[in-house]
């Protein structure tokens, strides 16, 4: 099959992750893996950016395809039902808004910034050697790192379910893909 | 004088079908589509049962069944 432009939008996904390493405040663009897919979703009433577009979707399925680091065993049925995959959803949304609530602390200068990024919710890792400043107001890159974290939380998720069962295994519980098919179903009742 | 032939298909369950839309491009047919955001389809018409999509899917709600 001719690969379309599309079909390569895993190398963004890629640049996006290696760019946290040099500079947190790359992370800013990530949000464009949110409005995208919403905007698709609310205005066709599709699913189209997880079946076009989504580089990190692809980028899972290279990696556990042609390369090879999936297990390609079945996704266990709870991780696959509604309960969990909703659930999940809302715990990514709390987290989400905590997240937010941190940066407002910052931008409000109840805080100070936290050059840390955080991975699944729990471990804090020193993250200082990717900010070199801002000439913008500090809350702006506390959400560059709370941001960073987010995706790259997603990513481990991701790769660890990639390795023990299929290699797009994350698609099943993404919040995105989650939310995204929620919005079809009301818009399509 | 019809004769009863044996086709493989590829069948959705689409209850469980999480829209993910893994499934399109591995079908080098283009038999299965994502409708509205819901569920995936295949077209009786294109698919040959070759399983690709089966494999793929991440939820393993495809099944290669027998139709007439
Ligand atoms: S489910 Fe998530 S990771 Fe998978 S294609 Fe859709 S947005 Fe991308
Ligand atoms: S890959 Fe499976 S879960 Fe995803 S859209 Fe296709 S049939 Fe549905
Ligand atoms: S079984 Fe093969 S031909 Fe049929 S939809 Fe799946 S990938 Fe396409």
């Amino acid at each position: 099959m001719k690969k379309k432009w599309y079909d390569y939008l895993w190398i963004v996904s890629l640049i996006y992750l290696i760019l946290g390493f040099f500079n947190i405040l790359f992370a800013w663009l990530g949000l464009l893996c949110f409005f995208i897919p919403l905007y698709i979703a609310v205005t066709k009433s599709t699913k189209d950016y997880c079946g076009y577009y989504c580089g990190r979707g692809q980028l899972f399925s290279l990696l556990g395809g042609k390369f090879g680091l999936s297990r390609k065993k079945d996704i266990p049925d709870w991780m696959k039902s509604k309960a969990f995959r909703y659930g999940f959803l809302i715990f990514f949304f709390i987290m989400f808004f905590v997240m937010l609530f941190n940066t407002y602390l910052v931008f409000s200068n109840a805080q100070d910034l936290k050059q840390v990024i955080t991975i699944l919710w729990t471990f804090k890792v020193p993250w200082s050697f990717a900010y070199q400043g801002t000439l913008l107001h500090p809350g702006v890159a506390q959400f560059a790192f709370g941001f960073y974290s987010v995706m790259l939380t997603s990513t481990i998720l991701g790769l660890i379910t990639m390795i023990l069962f299929k290699p797009r295994s994350w698609c099943v519980y993404c919040p995105m893909g989650t939310m995204t098919q929620f919005i079809c179903k009301l818009k399509n009742k | 004088m019809t004769k009863i032939r044996k086709n493989r298909k590829a069948v959705v369950n689409q209850g469980d079908c999480v829209a993910c839309g893994c499934c399109i491009k591995v079908c080098v047919l283009k038999a299965i589509k994502v409708e509205k955001g819901l569920f995936a389809k295949v077209d009786e018409d294109k698919c040959v049962g070759c399983g690709l999509c089966a494999r793929e899917c991440p939820a393993s709600v495809i099944e290669i069944k027998e139709v007439e």
